[in-house]
Order: structure tokens, then sequence, then C-alpha cells
């Protein structure tokens, strides 16, 4: 059933607020609902906060098409990019579920509930050719699932081009986190992992190093496909991979420090059984005036959460994932037609 | 951000450092591997051995030892010492000359190498012209005799290796006036041996392979006698007079000939062979040994019939009607007498035979009847069985120390009582500071307790678990038994043995306490045997306990071997540690972790399915823990595909070693095939490149999930009396570490001495920590409120430590392959951490508590962690601050083997195994350091010494 009702466009107000009205509108006071609109694109997308509802009204040209389904019944595939383009008919989908036998799809959680995955980190103080990339294991069935093996690179050296050893990755596991990311690929070099070079380590140590960070590994790597580098207003447009290869970013401490917060925000807990009792994370222990040595307390700076996340870091981490997934909108066609490039360029 | 700043900006800090730590390696214990040549000197009184890997070692009385490396890394063939010099002379199997040297530097003797040297023909000539198959240093100490493939001799000076060319005796020379029908026959042959007159230094024997032997005068340059043997030569040894040598030959017979001035071309005097009338191997070396009595002694190698004892590796020696072949159970690779080398002496008299085979060394005493074999004070073959693991205990007090030694003095009564009879230099290093004892297991189910406080590893006492068992072989079973009248009269001599009856009977875990003197040893088959100390021989029943790990699982089966049968009655125990309790582990794993503690008379042991807990006192099992994951199959079938896997994948690295070693090592050009060994070996090469090119070597990248295997396994256990429940009541605690990262505390109830026998023991688990990077725990340690760690049982009670604190909170650390983590006690809250993995890719193997004492002051010493990874790096890590002190490469990353091996000890230093039978012994303290530091004076030399014989080493081709 359709309704059509007014808002004022300078002033939205909150999701909420809104929420509440499409509620009253429809007469579902209590009934749990997905929101959704369509885009400029002609892509369906989720309003489940202010700010992606402030864009959808801003959007409003100058209607605004949103569409509600139950949250039980909800088909969420029918959300992202080309979705309305793609399918025939989104609008039948939507409407008429019951005609719809399809296979049940992979429920994919709503922006609220999402958590990061991946992402790419520290762009801006990079190199063009390099890129850095976080994994996040949240204990999840999903394997991290990649592999490396030895190889050799070329890189600039005052004495010229030398080939040098390197870990590369060999392996994607298909369905793993590597691979859905899609900011990995088979060939890329790896050059770093949580902030320590891997050159002149073996490839079982750069192993040990990777799974030992497992559940927060950030990796930087110089892409095999050097193709869809964004060429930034800072770097010459000539900068090609081989020749930025052997400086290092010079700003080092920074991008360690970055890690280090990072890191320790999300690092694990080891859990504590007292007496056959409920399991407990284990908590940090709380300095006493005798063991005020240097290391703790800095090590203690580094850690100010005790169970968790605080509610602020939260509230960062829901935005980088947010920007996250807008970036990956934008380099995902990209992505696709480059990887052809890719494979002419092996072939 | 402070981690990754450099560790050690402090200065003072810096400079107690270097007050504290020292990497050294020290001395190689046990015996050689791969020996391949022996050389004697009777002036020094010093042996020597070459090894396959280009090592040299120098040995004289205990605590002499030197050792030096050719660049190389070649087969060391000959050593010979110059005669009445500090020097010797080795060549390699690149057909390279190397000049050694010990010379005194700091007070202690060193050895040197002075030069090298490489025999050049003319150009054009084929490369067999300068091969060199026998070395004569001449008495005059001034040049070498070459002979070489061509049959030519080359003259070479000393020291500067300048070849002499006038002096060069070549073949076509030596064959003038022999007989044509002779000569033709036998031109160009390669030399054989060469020896020296023992009473007039300018004749020279020269024995050609093919049985040509001539006697040079080097003053003339011209031969003197010839002799036409018909035989193919072995070699030579002249008759301390002079006036006859004797042949040995590849048919198994010798030849005595007669030198006489009448006779030019003289027969030989007798000719025999041995173990005929049958086709016999070989006599590759002989000696003819003058005595008072006239008998003399006929000592030769080999020769023993083909068909039926053609595979034996013997010692012949011949003494009138008493004649004994030494049995060796592997391939004799030199030997030498000694003998009186007193040049005013008239007969040899020898007193001793000292055999290099090619995994023992055995010195038989030739004075006393029966010909009992020597104790060697060193050089102690450690792989007599596979060496499974190893303990160290240091500081023995007294007592225990006496009541070993006496229980091992009754075990080596066959042995002879003959002084160490190669006694040459002098030990000069302090006496070692303590009595340290290392404890080896072997596969055989034997423990073997050797004297460890200084640079002579010497076996003090044997134990054998095997009696408690019903196995197949009988132990008593004795191999040198033989009829009366057997022929050839072999005896087996030497303790090498690697076969095992049993593999299930090997030991993989050792505990000693050496204040009480209860011992726990665990094997293969998941036996626990608790032993104490008894001097005197006893029969007994050793009790039996069983210990279902599995409990309340059900459903699976172990698929592994079967545990062990037991003996039923009273069983003989000979005076020494005698068990009293077996506690057999149900499914039979092998044992993964042990611990004992003394005080509460307890004893704790892992396996791969989990962990029990046994009073020895009441011998009653107090509780067991099932550590396994319901998914761990793997873990419950026993020995299955994965462990497998595991040890094939060793087995081929290891081949891989050995592989690349030799085809690193040029083969010795003598046969025709060097060039097809190296074309194979390039083309294995190749192939082994193109293997590697189609499958990369690559690695998984996963997070470790609590569904891994193996995750149950238990890798440490540890007893501590500290604050487990509130922090007002400490109580005894076991500890439990796994390979899934989990950690089990259990609070335990030790009835007071008085009510021990009355009130059981009893436990309570009260924590389990589970560490999230669920890495394989490998340490558990409590620190007290000082922060230091608890002393051993017994240790306060005998007044040699400080009483722990018990005021101050204690605290927990836990060691995993990838992070050291310290806890908080009672409550468990983290403190701090040090990530090594994440940090630095690499892996802890062993880690131990080590206290190190400053070199500068004898007041200042400190408790650190001496950890050792997987790379073969050693890192020292402080406590309880788990700082980053000091870091060294210790081991190649590839020594799998080696890196399994190594042990710590409580001061700082280590071993581990460099082959299977040698220890390296390293320190990381500066106060510690067991080293040799010896001297070697040179003798003083009269005028007549340089006439007499030198009693060198013959001349011997090994081929």
């Amino acid at each position: 059933e359709f309704r059509r009702f007014s808002l004022e466009r300078s002033k939205p107000g909150k999701f909420e607020e809104f929420y509440g009205l499409l509620q009253h509108v429809h007469k579902i006071p209590n009934v749990d609902v997905l929101v959704g609109y369509t885009d400029i694109h002609g892509d369906l997308l989720p309003i489940n906060n202010d700010d992606n509802y402030h864009k959808a009204v801003s959007t409003a040209n100058p209607l605004l098409r949103i569409f509600i389904q139950r949250k039980e019944d909800a088909d969420y595939s029918a959300f992202g990019t080309d979705t309305m383009t793609r399918k025939k008919n989104v609008l039948s989908n939507v409407l008429r579920p019951d005609n719809h036998k399809k296979k049940p799809h992979i429920v994919i959680s709503m922006p609220q509930d999402f958590r990061p995955v991946s992402s790419i980190i520290d762009v801006d103080i990079l190199p063009e050719t390099h890129r850095r990339v976080r994994l996040y294991k949240y204990g999840t069935d999903k394997p991290l699932g990649f592999y490396i093996r030895d190889g050799s690179s070329v890189r600039v050296t005052p004495h010229g081009l030398e080939k040098v050893p390197g870990i590369f990755i060999s392996r994607l596991v298909p369905g793993g986190l590597a691979q859905s990311t899609g900011l990995l690929a088979v060939n890329d070099e790896v050059l770093e992992v949580n902030g320590i070079e891997v050159s002149g380590k073996s490839l079982d140590q750069v192993t040990d190093m990777m799974i030992a960070n497992s559940r927060n590994l950030i990796i930087t790597v110089r892409p095999a496909n050097q193709r869809n580098n964004v060429v930034r207003n800072s770097r010459t447009s000539g900068s090609s991979g081989q020749s930025t290869e052997s400086s290092l970013p010079s700003s080092m401490p920074n991008i360690l420090a970055n890690f280090l917060q990072g890191e320790e925000e999300s690092d694990e807990e080891d859990i504590i059984i007292e007496d056959s009792g409920e399991p407990q994370q284990i908590p940090k222990a709380t300095p006493t005036s005798e063991s005020l040595e240097s290391l703790t307390q800095i090590e203690l700076l580094h850690e100010p959460t005790q169970n968790g996340f605080l509610p602020s870091s939260e509230m960062n981490l829901h935005h980088s994932a947010g920007s996250i997934s807008m970036e990956y909108e934008i380099q995902d066609p990209d992505h696709k037609s480059l990887e052809e490039d890719g494979t002419i360029i092996t072939l | 951000m402070r981690r990754f700043l450099r560790p050690g900006h402090d200065p003072v800090r810096e400079r107690l450092k270097r007050d504290l730590f020292q990497f050294n390696k020290t001395v190689e214990h046990g015996f050689p591997h791969q020996p391949s040549a022996l050389g004697y000197s009777p002036f020094l009184r010093l042996m020597a051995i070459g090894t396959r890997s280009g090592a040299i070692k120098l040995y004289g009385a205990p605590g002499v030892e030197f050792m030096g490396l050719h660049e190389e890394n070649n087969t060391v063939m000959q050593i010979h010492f110059i005669p009445d010099q500090c020097q010797l002379v080795t060549l390699l199997d690149d057909n390279s000359l190397h000049l050694w040297s010990l010379k005194q530097h700091n007070e202690a003797s060193e050895l040197r190498e002075e030069h090298r040297f490489t025999l050049k023909g003319p150009p054009g000539s084929p490369p067999s012209a300068t091969q060199i198959t026998a070395v004569l240093p001449h008495s005059s100490r001034e040049v070498l005799y070459l002979g070489t493939e061509s049959g030519n001799i080359f003259v070479v000076e000393l020291p500067s290796f300048r070849v002499l060319e006038d002096r060069t005796i070549t073949s076509e020379a030596v064959l003038q006036r022999v007989q044509e029908d002779y000569s033709n026959r036998r031109s160009c042959e390669l030399v054989e041996a060469l020896q020296e007159h023992p009473k007039n230094p300018d004749q020279i024997l020269i024995g050609y392979s093919r049985g040509l032997i001539v006697l040079w005068d080097l003053q003339n340059n011209k031969v003197t006698h010839h002799f036409l043997g018909s035989q193919q030569l072995e070699n030579l040894y002249w008759q301390r007079d002079g006036s006859k040598f004797i042949s040995c030959h590849y048919d198994g017979s010798y030849t005595q000939w007669p030198v006489s001035s009448d006779n030019r071309q003289p027969e030989p005097l007798e000719n025999l062979v041995p173990y005929g009338p049958f086709p016999c191997k070989a006599i590759s070396k002989i000696y003819w040994q003058t005595t008072k009595n006239g008998l003399p002694y006929i000592i030769f190698q080999g020769g023993m019939p083909r068909a039926s004892y053609g595979d034996r590796h013997s010692i012949s020696v011949v003494h009138g009607s008493q004649q004994t072949a030494f049995d060796f159970t592997s391939r004799v690779i030199d030997f030498f007498i000694i003998f009186s080398s007193e040049p005013t002496a008239e007969f040899d008299d020898p007193s001793a035979m000292v055999v290099l085979a090619e995994e023992e060394l055995v010195v038989i005493d030739l004075k006393t009847a029966g010909w009992p074999a020597v104790h060697p004070p060193y050089l102690a073959s450690l792989h007599c069985s596979a060496i499974t693991c190893s303990h160290h205990v240091s500081n023995i007090p007294l007592k225990l120390w006496e009541r070993i030694i006496s229980a091992g003095s009754k075990q080596n009564i066959h042995y002879s009582n003959m002084p160490w009879p190669i006694d040459g230099g002098t030990n000069i290093a302090p006496d070692p500071p303590q009595r340290d004892l290392l404890l080896t297991g072997h596969e055989d189910g034997t423990v073997r307790f050797w004297d460890a406080s200084g640079v002579c590893l010497h076996l003090l006492y044997k134990l054998s678990t095997v009696r408690v068992f019903l196995t197949d072989a009988d132990p008593n079973d004795n191999m040198n038994t033989l009829g009366e009248d057997e022929w050839p009269p072999l005896r087996k001599v030497g303790t090498f043995d690697p076969y095992s009856d049993d593999p299930r009977l090997g030991i993989q875990k050792i505990y000693l306490c050496k204040y009480s003197g209860y011992l726990a040893v665990a094997g293969t088959a998941g036996q626990v045997l608790v032993m104490e100390l008894n001097d005197e021989d006893a029969e007994h029943v050793v009790d039996h306990a069983e210990a279902d790990l599995l409990q309340d699982q059900e459903g699976y089966r172990w698929k592994g071997h079967e545990k062990l049968k037991t003996r039923d009655g009273p069983v003989r125990f000979e005076a020494g540690f005698q068990p009293f309790v077996l506690v057999q582990c149900q499914p039979p794993a092998v044992v993964t972790s042990l611990a004992l503690h003394s005080e509460w008379k307890l004893v704790a042991f892992g396996t791969s399915h989990g962990f029990g807990l046994f009073d020895h006192q009441q011998k009653r099992l107090v509780f067991v823990k099932c550590t396994l994951h319901p998914s761990d199959q793997l873990a419950l079938e026993g020995p299955l595909s994965r462990v497998k896997s595991l040890k094939k994948s060793l087995r081929q690295s290891f081949r891989r070693i050995r592989r690349s070693r030799v085809s690193s090592r040029k083969r010795r050009g003598g046969s025709g095939n060097a060039s097809e060994v190296q074309e194979a070996n390039a083309k294995f090469d190749q192939d082994a490149l193109q293997e590697m090119e189609l499958a990369p070597v690559q690695r998984k990248i996963e997070a470790r999930s609590a569904e891994d295997s193996f995750t149950g396994f238990v890798r440490t256990l540890y007893f501590a009396d500290t604050f487990l429940r509130d922090s007002s009541r400490h109580c005894p605690s076991l500890w439990a570490g796994t390979n899934g990262g989990t950690v089990y505390a259990f609070c335990l109830r030790v009835p007071p001495a008085e009510r021990r026998m009355d009130e059981p023991v009893r436990a309570e688990q009260a924590k389990e920590i589970q560490l999230m990077h669920r890495a394989p725990v490998v340490g558990i340690l409590v620190l007290d409120g000082r922060s230091t760690p608890l002393p051993e049982p017994l240790e306060v009670a005998h007044d040699l430590s400080k009483s722990p604190d018990m005021q101050g909170s204690h605290q927990l650390l836990v060691v995993s392959e990838e992070q050291f983590k310290v806890f908080t006690l009672p409550k468990v809250s983290s403190k701090l951490k040090l990530k090594l993995t994440a940090l630095e890719g690499c892996r802890v193997r062993k880690v131990t508590v080590a206290n190190f004492g400053s070199c500068k002051t004898d007041d200042y010493s400190e408790n650190d962690l001496a950890v050792l990874t997987n790379l073969g790096d050693i890192q020292i890590i402080s406590l309880p601050f788990l700082k980053l002190q000091i870091r060294y490469p210790c081991i190649r990353k590839e020594d799998v083997s080696g890196i399994a091996s190594c042990v710590f000890t409580k001061y700082g230093q280590g071993f581990y195994l460099i082959s299977p039978s040698e220890f390296e012994r390293f320190s990381l303290s500066t106060k510690w350091l067991v080293e040799p530091r010896c001297v070697v004076d040179m003798p003083e030399v009269t005028s007549n010494n340089l006439v007499h014989k030198s009693g060198m080493e013959n001349a011997v081709r090994k081929s």
C-alpha cells in the first residue's frame, strides 16, 4: 500500500522522529520495519540513522520514494548498488514477497548492526603505490582465508635496480574474509605486518606474525595491480610503483602510533573462569602505587578501556564503517574492470 | 610508543647488562659426529680426531682439549703429528694439506692453522699425479714426504710447504734394477705406505699398492732393497729394531720381511692368512709389538673370513696363544697402540690399544689379563641409544652426588683400573664451581646421569627402567658370552647399541629432586615411574596405578600403541634409583609434561588427553582432568596422520640438510665416478629447483580457533604455594597449561606431616584462564611479593633459599609460544605483557628462569628468563617487567633437532645437540663459564730423541 506525505526539507528532524511518523502514518505502531529509499542512481538504500536520513531527504527531487518492509520477512539483498536496475522489478519483489520463491539470501545485517571487517587505512600518509589493509576477525566462522609465499621483487636502490626477496599473497580462499573484502589480491607484495616491516624475515616468521595478529591484522601491501591507484595532488603523476618502493614513508613513528592505538583498542582480552563460575574477560590490573613502573604506566595509557569499547570509540568505529562502505561503492566498479586488466597483464 | 623505542636507553642498566650477560659457545661434549681420521703423538701424548665436516679435535689428559675447523668443511682424511713438535698436518679430501700449531697465548695453549698447501703438478699432468695417498713427516722435522697416486713421492719443506723438486722420488728411479717382467707389470702404481726406518732416518720404506716394497736411501737417492710382494699391499709396519718389517695385504694375509745388508732382494720370512683358509677380507693395518718375554703382540684390523664374518668391524690382538678379535658395533675408522716410546727402551711393551670407531672410542688395556676396556673420561657416546630428552640439575648436594657415584661405580666393575693412557697437556681451568648433573633419557628406556660440572662430560650412573616391564628381549641376555672354542674368537666391545627393543620404553620426561633423591621419569607409552635412591640392591614389588584421563568422555577409541606389560611379583633392582610406583596413563599416549613435588609427595603428569595428580606417599590417584576439546578427534586416536606427517617432514628436512651437506662437499676424485656424482647432484639440484617453481611453498594465514587439533595437549605443569583463592590465605596449587592456550589452576589440600598418611590429599579446580591468542602455553611461574620466582620444593627447608615473600601480592607469569603475560593473584587481572610473535615473528621454544651474577661484584645477581625461539635465537628477558635485555643467535633455525634438544641450566648455561652424539655447551652468563683452558708444554727434546722412531701414525691411505 502507498502513502504520500510531506516533510519540511530544511528541517527534517531526527531519524527517530521520522521512524515514529512512518509507523504512525501506516498505523503499525508496534511493528519493526526496515526503511529504504531510492537515490538518484536508482539504488535502493537504507534509512536507519540520522545521517542517511538527512542524506535521503537532501536527495529528494522533489519526491523521495521510501520503501518500508516488515523486518522479519525483509529482503536485505534488495539494498545496494544497482539494485533497482539489476533486478527487473525491485518493486514487485518488495511488494509481493510471497510470489518471490527464490532461495533465501544471506542475511546482511543492517547498518546499525554493522561492524567493520576490513578497511583501508592511512591512505593519507602512504605512497599511492601501497595499500594498508586492516582485517578484523570477530571469532566468526569466516576464515581470514589467504596464503603467502616467497618471491622476489625489483626495487630501486642508489645502485640501480635490484632484485630482493619478498613475501607475496599466493592464494585467496574463496569465501574467505580476504577475498570478500576485495582489498587483497594474489601476487600483492606484503610489505608490513602490523607496522613491522617484513623485509629480512622468513616466510615462516611472517606467517607467525600474521597468525599472532590475526584478530586485528594490518597488512601493508603493494598491490600487483597498480592501475587503479588514485593519483593524489601531492604526488607527481609520473611516480610509478617502483620508484617509490625504495623509500618507505618517513613518518614511521606516526604510523606506528596510529597502529598502537587501533591495536590496543580492540586487543584481545583473555577469559577467566573462577571456581566453575561464568567466564568473564580478564580486566586490566589497576596499578597499585608500588607497581607503578614506567612500562606499566605507559601501557595503561594505551589501554584505557576496561571491558569492550567505550561508547565514544563505538561511535568512531561506526563512523569509519560508514565511510568504508561509501568508498567501497566508488571503488567497486573500477575494481572489476581492473581485475580484467590484471588478467591481461598476467597473461 | 614506548615499546618501539630502542631498549637500553638507560646507561646504568646498559653497563650492568655488560657485567651480567655474555654469550659464548664454550665446549662440545660427547663423541664427534662422523669421525674420519685419527692421529696420535706419543711425544705430546695427545690424540687427534678429524671429522667429515672438517673439524679437528685434540684430546689429552681429562680437561685438555682443543678444537679447530678447516674453513673448507671438507673431510679430514689423515692426521699426522710432526715428530717432537707441537704441530700437526692434516690432509683433506680436496687434496689440501694444513699445518696446525699449538701456541701459548694468555698462558693457555691454542690450536691455530698456520699454513695450507695444495700440491701442484707440472702443467698438463693429470690430477692423479699429485693426489696424495700417503704422508710421512720425517723425524728431522724439516720435510714431509708425500706419496701420490702416480707413484711419485714429493718432498716439501716445513713449515713453508715449499716443494723440493730435486728430491722428488720418481717411480722410474725406484724401478731401476728391478727385473723386467716385474717392473712392466707394476709401473705407475700409487704409493700405499711410507715408513721411516726406526733407527736410521736416512732410509724410508716405500710400499706401492700392487705389492712392491722398496727401501730408499735418502742420502744417495737410490733404492737399497727391493721386496717383491705379489699381493696387493694395504700397509707396512717396522719392527722396533729395524731388522724386519711386516706388510699386510688385501687378501687378508700378512708377510714378514727381513732387512739385512747382504741380501738386496730378500724373500719373505713368513706369510700367513690368520683367518684362512677361506677367502678373507683385507688386513688394512697391522702392528708388530715386541715384549720383554719374547712373545710379540700382533695387532691387525680386518682379515675376517669374507663369507661368514665379512660384515664385522674387527681388530684382532694375538699374543702367544691368546687371541681375541674385538668386535665393534660400528665401522673402525682407525686405531693406534700406546707403547713405550722411550728411545732407549729395548722393547715396545704395548700398554693400550685406542680404537676410533664410527660411533665411539674404545680403549683396551693390553697389560691386564683378559684385556678389559678402559672407561674413557671423555668422548662419551651420548647416543649409544638415541637421546629422547634431557634434564639439567644445578648445584647437586654433596651427599646425593656421592650416592650417585657409588651406585655408578658398582656398574663399572668390568672396566680396567688403568689410569687414562692419553694424558698429555695440563688442565689449568679452575675447578668447577658446583656439581651439576645432566640427565639424558634414551630410546631404550634408560636414563644416564652425566657429570656436567666441567669440560669432560662423564658418565656417572646409568638407570634402566626396562626391568619394570615385560619385554621381548631378556635384559640378562649377555652378548659377550661365547663358547670356548669359537672361531674367530670374537668379543663385542663398546656401548654403542642403536637398536631399541621397544620404542614404547623411550624416556620422554625426567624430573629429579636433588634434595630428597626422588626421581620421576615418564615415557612414550604413558608410563610414569617414581623412584627413590637406595644404596643397596633390593627386591620389591612396584605398585601400579592407572589414571584414566578420558574419564567421562565416551565413545573414543585409542588407536595408538598399547601400554607396556608389567612384571608380576617382586623385581630385583640394583643399587641406585629404584622405582616404587608406576602410574599408567590411559590411553597410553606419550607423557608430555611432568612435575614432582617432593615436599608434598605429589607427582603430576600430562598427556595429549589431560593431566593427573598422584600422591606417591599414599599411592593414590588424587584427580584427573581431561583437557580434550570434544572435536579433537585426532588426539584421541593416537599417533595419527598429522603426527606422522610432522615426523615425516622433519625426517625429510633432515635428509635435505644431509643431502645438501654431501653435495656441497666435493667427493674425492680417486675413483672415476666423481664427475658422475657431481652430475647427479647437479641434476638433483635442478630437479629440486624445478619442483620448487612448480609448487611454491605457501603458508596459510588463519586465526587459531578452539577447534584446532591437539589443543588439549598438556605442555606444562607447575606446583606453587601461592594465593589462589583469596589474598589472606595461601595454599598448595597445581597449574597446567595446554597447547590451546588454556591454563588450569587447582587448589590442593595436603594434610600436615603428622596426618599425611591418614587424610587424603584433596584438589579442587579454582581457576581456568583462556588466553585469547590460543597459543600453546610453554611455561607457568609464580613470582612472590618481591617478584622473585618461588623456590623449588625443599629448597627453603635445606636453608638454600630465602623463604618466599608471602606478604606482598603474588604474580602469575604465563609464557605462551607467542606472548609473555603477567597476571595478578589471587584475582586474575592482566598486568603486563610482551608480545614476541606479533612483533618479531618468532615463537618461544624453551623458557627457564636463570640466575645471573655480576662478574664485577659478588653481591649482585638477578633472575631473568632465558628464552630459546624457533629461529634458534636466545633472548634474555627481565623479570618482572618483561623487557628484552639481549639477544644472541645460537642455533641455526633449520636445526630443528638442535632447538628441540636445548636445555638451560639455572645459572645461565645451556646445552643442545649439534649431532646425535654431541652436546654443544653455551653460556649466557659472565660469571658461570665452563670452557677448556689447558697448556701443552713441549717436553724436553734431547739430542738422541731426534734419532728414535717417532711412532708416527702410519701413512695410511683411506679410501
